[in-house]
């Protein structure tokens, strides 16, 4: 008996290349499209890319058609509010900058659409993801390496699954170089979404106005505050701490007479601290939750190479384990903008060796 | 391809053969334009003047107080927003209930927003509305009272002769969507007093896209779709005639078989309930015991999600539905399955089959032996499952 795989289908050229794949390498595969969320405003325009609008579940829907598999729309919305946006919501109160792609990954994809594959009695959920998985004898764990489309790769915002969550995920774009290879793929079997254009900003803020999304969801809790040097004088007012992030140059409504940046953001007192641009650079920073793939524990300091955002390249660093559980991380440079709330992910050449989330510079 | 099973007759159904027969002509030989002058046009119309009779017939009313719609949402539509705007001066308050069907509450909700009032009435534990409830509700600026005859998901059948009644005492208009009802139950408006009543070809075997409105001779509405004079100008749009015709021959034979058909189904449903609650415990049905639709059978089995369960079936071949058709692309909990009492958690585990004339004791049989394993499987997946055995 073929084995079951359920997909998520996002109505991208990408997942649906990968339902195709996996039809190819044998399996049976169900198409699911996960409903995550809704834009609640009567006056919705469709926009092209983003992708939980009704005309991306409609195109995931054409393609499981056209490759004749079974799909369904599957509800999702609650966990996702619950372990995505407010999560998102919350992270900016703290004063940090969130990575919801990150959590969705992790508590959607690979643990709710994990547990609706196997109650649909499925060996496997599978993602058009750049990324591979494969069980290492050497290791003996399933690993996560980098895709061969080293431009694509997204190993950055999967470095939290578990063990078990590796065991039941594939990946099967991860063995392409390019993604022009995916599309080409897509246009040889007249996938109405071989040339739709890749989604960049997060899915339910289609508009990538976070300011506007965070205004609606929690107005009330913005409140204006100082900008001040690092040496704490004052400098002028923000509009809220919500409305920046680390490294961010532009939009502080200020001119200043030369170039400044926002080097942290103090929640506590409602404070934005802004230097120069010699100020954003750090060398270290303390991560907490962290997972590991290749490795079950880190008892000593590790070499690796480290990503601070999906972004940055991998940069020389070094992992020490702390006795908390947290980490702390040693660059061999310094890195421009290192951000808390963000993934620091650790590779050993191709392999994702874990990650955490940015506690502190 | 293993067997197939349609359970989902609420959804939808086929179209019967001798409908498609009736409509065939109508896109070909004759496809005049019925508002035509000439004889193309003429003997088309002749033949809407029957369809017309047909469903004035079926339902105990007379031909000229029909209205052909593009269906049920239509005439809801239709019915809700027209008594309203109709009534400005005199009112502006409507009085329903929770458990409506979309086409109903989207409606009053756009009313809302135009300055309307609207109640919601609740229903007890088996769906059912109070008769005193209605009553309390009532205003001097109500102007209309809606009440669904049967409900879609659950099947249960209201007391529309009383609330009718006691419209009518009130000088109220009375609407009432009865689009899951007509050709399961024998409808007479004017005996029991109904000044309008939503229909849709397509849940008695008739074609999908054409309902009609009936509004008694006297009630004052207002148009919903303006435009050409069709319907006497009061619903604007080329006729889709052989939609109509189809309607038309439908709700004829609907109603020729409605008692033999009913008695037949029914006796599928009971099989299937009793068979249901047999053999997976911790189950309850949905809706009233004796006042529900013959084909409507409503389950709940706890500590599972009706999604799980409704596509694991579809796998089996099973077609069945969790809450409606309408709202199961979203799959949120039911607004009716939340209105009888259902805590959140269990309205989630919902499944609805709800039988009709193709369905055989071969398939209740089959049902009956692929739905309680899946059930037992997905319940030790659960979590909350493992609690309560434990528990034990």
């Amino acid at each position: 008996m073929k084995k079951r795989v359920v997909i998520g289908m996002s109505g991208g050229v990408d997942s649906s290349v990968a339902a195709y794949l996996l039809q190819k390498q044998g399996y049976e595969v169900i198409g699911v499209f996960m409903k995550i969320w809704q834009d609640e405003r009567d006056d919705y325009v469709e926009n092209e890319g983003g992708c939980c609008s009704l005309s991306a579940s409609e195109d995931a829907r054409r393609v499981c058609d056209k490759l004749g598999m079974p799909f369904y729309v599957l509800n999702f919305k609650e966990v996702f509010k619950k372990k995505v946006i407010d999560y998102f919501v919350e992270e900016y109160f703290y004063g940090r900058t969130p990575n919801p792609c990150i959590a969705c990954n992790k508590y959607i994809k690979f643990d709710a659409l994990l547990e609706k594959a196997k109650a649909l009695e499925a060996e496997y959920v599978a993602t058009g993801h750049y990324a591979r998985i494969s069980y290492d004898e050497k290791f003996k764990r399933y690993t996560l390496k980098k895709s061969d489309a080293m431009a694509k790769d997204q190993t950055y915002v999967l470095y939290n699954l578990s063990q078990e969550q590796l065991k039941h995920t594939l990946m099967p774009l991860g063995e392409y170089s390019s993604k022009d290879q995916i599309r080409e793929i897509a246009r040889e079997l007249g996938l109405v979404v071989a040339n739709k254009p890749d989604s960049q900003e997060i899915c339910f803020v289609t508009d990538n106005d976070y300011g506007r999304f965070l205004t609606e969801k929690q107005g009330e809790s913005i409140k204006p505050g100082f900008f001040v040097d690092t040496k704490g004088n004052r400098l002028g007012t923000h509009k809220g701490i919500v409305h920046y992030t680390v490294g961010q140059r532009k939009g502080l409504g200020i001119a200043f007479g030369k170039p400044m940046f926002v080097v942290e953001i103090i929640p506590e007192s409602n404070i934005v601290v802004l230097g120069d641009e010699t100020e954003v650079f750090h060398k270290e920073l303390i991560a907490s939750e962290v997972n590991l793939i290749l490795y079950e524990k880190l008892d000593s300091p590790i070499k690796v190479t480290a990503k601070i955002r999906h972004t940055a390249k991998a940069e020389a660093a070094e992992v020490i384990p702390l006795s908390d559980g947290r980490i702390r991380v040693v660059f061999e440079n310094p890195q421009r903008a290192i951000t808390p709330g963000q993934a620091v992910v650790f590779y050993d050449g191709d392999y994702v060796v874990g990650g955490g989330t940015i506690d502190r510079m | 391809m293993s067997r197939r099973v349609y359970m989902d007759h609420a959804a939808t159904t086929y179209v019967n053969k001798d409908v498609l027969e009736a409509m065939l002509p109508f896109y070909t030989e004759l496809f005049g334009n019925p508002s035509s002058v000439h004889q193309f046009g003429r003997e088309v119309k002749k033949h809407i003047d029957k369809a017309r009779e047909q469903v004035a017939k079926a339902i105990g009313a007379l031909p000229e107080e029909i209205y052909f719609t593009a269906g049920g949402s239509e005439a809801d539509n239709w019915a809700i927003k027209g008594i309203a705007y109709a009534n400005r001066n005199k009112g502006n308050h409507i009085i329903t209930t929770q458990i409506e069907h979309p086409g109903l509450l989207e409606s009053c909700r756009f009313l809302e927003k135009e300055g309307f009032e609207i109640t919601y009435l609740p229903v007890d534990q088996f769906g059912m509305i109070s008769v005193g409830d209605v009553e309390n509700a009532i205003t001097e600026k109500t102007v209309l009272i809606s009440v669904m005859y049967a409900n879609n998901e659950i099947g249960t059948v209201q007391p529309i002769q009383e609330v009718a009644k006691l419209a009518k005492d009130k000088k109220i208009v009375f609407h009432t969507d009865a689009v899951q009802a007509v050709g399961s139950i024998d409808i007479n408006v004017k005996e029991q007093g109904i000044d309008l009543l939503s229909l849709s070809a397509h849940k008695f075997y008739g074609p999908k896209g054409v309902g009609a409105l009936y509004v008694r001779k006297g009630v004052k509405l207002t148009n919903l779709i303006h435009g050409g004079h069709q319907e006497r100008s009061r619903r604007a749009g080329t006729e889709n005639v052989a939609g109509i015709i189809g309607l038309g021959k439908a709700i004829e034979l609907a109603a020729s078989r409605l008692e033999e058909n009913s008695k037949r189904i029914k006796g599928l449903s009971d099989k299937l309930i009793t068979g249901v609650m047999e053999k997976v415990p911790y189950t309850r049905l949905n809706g009233h015991p004796d006042n529900r639709l013959p084909g409507n059978t409503s389950f709940c089995f706890e500590f599972i999600e009706g999604e799980s369960l409704l596509l694991n079936l579809d796998i089996k071949g099973i077609a069945g539905s969790s809450g409606s058709a309408c709202s199961s692309g979203s799959l949120d909990p039911s607004h009716v399955l939340l209105a009888i009492g259902l805590p959140h958690e269990i309205a989630h585990g919902s499944l609805r089959l709800s039988l009709g004339d193709i369905n055989t004791e071969e398939d209740v049989d089959y049902v009956l032996e692929v739905l309680p394993p899946i059930v037992d499987r997905l319940r030790q997946m659960s979590p909350l499952f493992e609690k309560v055995k434990g528990g034990k």
